[in-house]
């Protein structure tokens, strides 16, 4: 009997922790940052650890505050005015007949496939001649333009997996096509709607350009906070900023599996 | 011939959106590209040209290295995912590559800014573990800052989808060229990738498109001369506020990314058709 050791384990070992290094390296530096109070070159850790820089971001006077709720009102409205689109049109698009079907869902696309920085500069323009630039509601139609995609293609898609025996079903013990669709249809597809609306949220939270161009410095999100404090040399606010993105962020990777079900998935784009 | 009605009413709100708020502003910045002063002509292209010709190669030079790497990044991680026999290894790879896949670009941007500058946290790590002396460190906040970024963020992404394309192929080929003893580095360059490339084609083009539109990178890591041309519209714009050329600088990006674009809508019209 030969023993066999297997030497692999040790390249194996090198890359997967190479990897982590690569990925977690920069989460932890900004972790770091985000409780320095004391910290340079060429010290490897900060110097001192502490959480003014908390107290100042979260104070009721300091402009973070003000920023984060702006982010959640705006990723809220953005939501709404979404769905309100694209429940009508993924239930056009899944159960009813629709020429250029193929075609339109593609139009959807169109932002994603374009670069849309001569747009935000041209929308901002016409928004200021209109009076929306530098509003609520000028951004929110941004974030909805471009978190459309998603919103369509995933109610359509959860709109194609819902059985559609029970809907008929419903009609057939005589209700209406209006009564069917609410009390059948829409809780059924709730899940994946749920799913597009999480996306959405976080497109229209972490969403950069169009805010830039279209909000900024009237409607103060917190990308433009984080990319103000970042560009002024302020680090910790910079990061702490930053971190309060990446949360719902990651949660949202560690959970995307149990929203949209492999169901819905496979019919995403179909 | 009523419910067609009836759906193309419903479908057409959200149409309006995408019509209203970006084909016709798309349209607005091609015709803006045009204009100067009141008339028509060429003017603002000759000045993009003559002040940013550096920063139009400068950008393909950087999009095309990171739309490589991705690529390549993305076929090692989805190979080992699929073809890798240490079990406990690919759960640990799994579980690991998607972590930056929602990370937004503008912390991605200020994370890196930190990470990797003269002396950021790296840095710091190889002076502290002997490797480099403090004279010997160099920053990475130029164009090879914003390649890693965009590596970084958008190699999930593309993993995620070739890993899954790799996942629901037929095993039994890969099984029978196991058997007859093919190497599995063969095996993913022989029989795994070209069935799969039309997957991948579809997230590098994505990708492509999307680091062509990402300002807040170029903005954070490195916004200094050579830069992306996001960066210098942003200047057009900010500075001058100088929106013929601005919207030339747009057009010629456009340009730059209509031929990656096309592949891609041929690509899916040949899938759904």
């Amino acid at each position: 009997m030969t023993a066999h050791i297997d030497l692999w384990w040790l390249p194996r070992a090198f890359i997967l922790g190479l990897l982590a290094f690569i990925i977690f390296g920069p989460l932890t530096n900004l972790l770091l940052w985000t409780v320095a109070e004391k910290w340079y070159f060429p010290h490897m850790l900060p110097l001192e650890y502490g959480f003014t820089f908390w107290q100042r971001v979260f104070s009721p006077r300091g402009n973070a505050m003000a920023s984060l709720m702006t982010s959640i009102v705006v990723a809220t409205l953005t939501v709404i005015a979404s769905l309100a689109l694209a429940i009508p049109a993924g239930y056009a698009l899944s159960r009813l007949k629709l020429p250029f079907r193929g075609l339109i869902l593609l139009a959807f696309l169109i932002p994603q496939a374009f670069p849309n920085l001569p747009v935000y500069v041209n929308i901002a323009r016409f928004f200021y001649e209109i009076g929306l630039n530098g509003t609520i509601a000028g951004v929110v139609m941004v974030h909805v333009t471009h978190g459309l995609v998603y919103a369509v293609w995933i109610a359509t898609a959860a709109f194609s997996a819902v059985d559609i025996d029970l809907e008929e079903a419903a009609r057939s013990i005589g209700a209406g096509p209006l009564r069917a669709f609410r009390d059948v249809t829409l809780p059924l597809a709730a899940p994946g709607l749920l799913a597009s609306a999480i996306f959405v949220f976080l497109e229209s939270l972490d969403e950069f350009t169009g805010s830039y161009f279209v909000g900024a410095p009237v409607v103060n999100t917190l990308p433009l906070l984080l990319y103000t404090a970042s560009s002024g040399g302020n680090y910790q606010i910079a990061s702490i900023t930053a971190l309060l993105l990446l949360v719902p962020s990651i949660g949202f990777m560690l959970v995307v599996e149990r929203f949209l079900r492999a169901d819905v998935l496979s019919k995403v784009g179909h | 011939m009523q419910t067609r009605f009836l759906a193309l009413l419903l479908v057409l709100p959200a149409l309006i959106v995408i019509v209203l708020f970006f084909i016709v502003p798309l349209f607005a910045s091609i015709l803006g590209a045009f204009e100067v002063g009141d008339s028509f002509g060429l003017g603002n292209f000759s000045k993009s040209f003559d002040l940013y010709s550096r920063d139009m190669i400068f950008t393909v030079v950087i999009v095309s290295i990171s739309t490589v790497l991705i690529g390549l990044l993305s076929i090692a991680i989805g190979g080992y995912l699929t073809l890798g026999e240490n079990p406990r290894s690919v759960a640990i790879l799994r579980w690991l590559y998607r972590w930056p896949m929602f990370i937004p670009f503008i912390v991605v941007g200020q994370v890196l800014r930190t990470f990797l500058a003269k002396n950021g946290l790296m840095n710091n790590i190889l002076v502290s573990l002997g490797i480099l002396t403090p004279l010997q460190t160099t920053g990475f906040l130029d164009w090879r800052g914003i390649v890693i970024a965009f590596v970084w963020k958008q190699t999930p992404f593309v993993t995620l989808l070739v890993a899954g394309a790799m996942a629901s192929l037929d095993r039994s080929t890969i099984e029978a060229a196991r058997n007859l003893g093919a190497s599995r580095l063969r095996i993913l360059i022989e029989i795994v990738v070209p069935q799969i490339s039309g997957t991948l084609l579809v997230g590098l083009i994505l990708s492509f498109v999307t680091m062509m539109s990402v300002l807040s990178v170029p903005l954070m890591i490195n916004a200094q001369s050579p830069t992306m041309l996001t960066a210098d519209i942003a200047f057009r714009i900010n500075a001058h506020g100088d929106y013929g050329v601005a919207n030339a600088l747009g057009v010629i990006s456009l340009l730059l990314t209509a031929g990656v674009a096309l592949i891609y809508l041929r690509q899916t019209m040949k899938d759904r058709l």
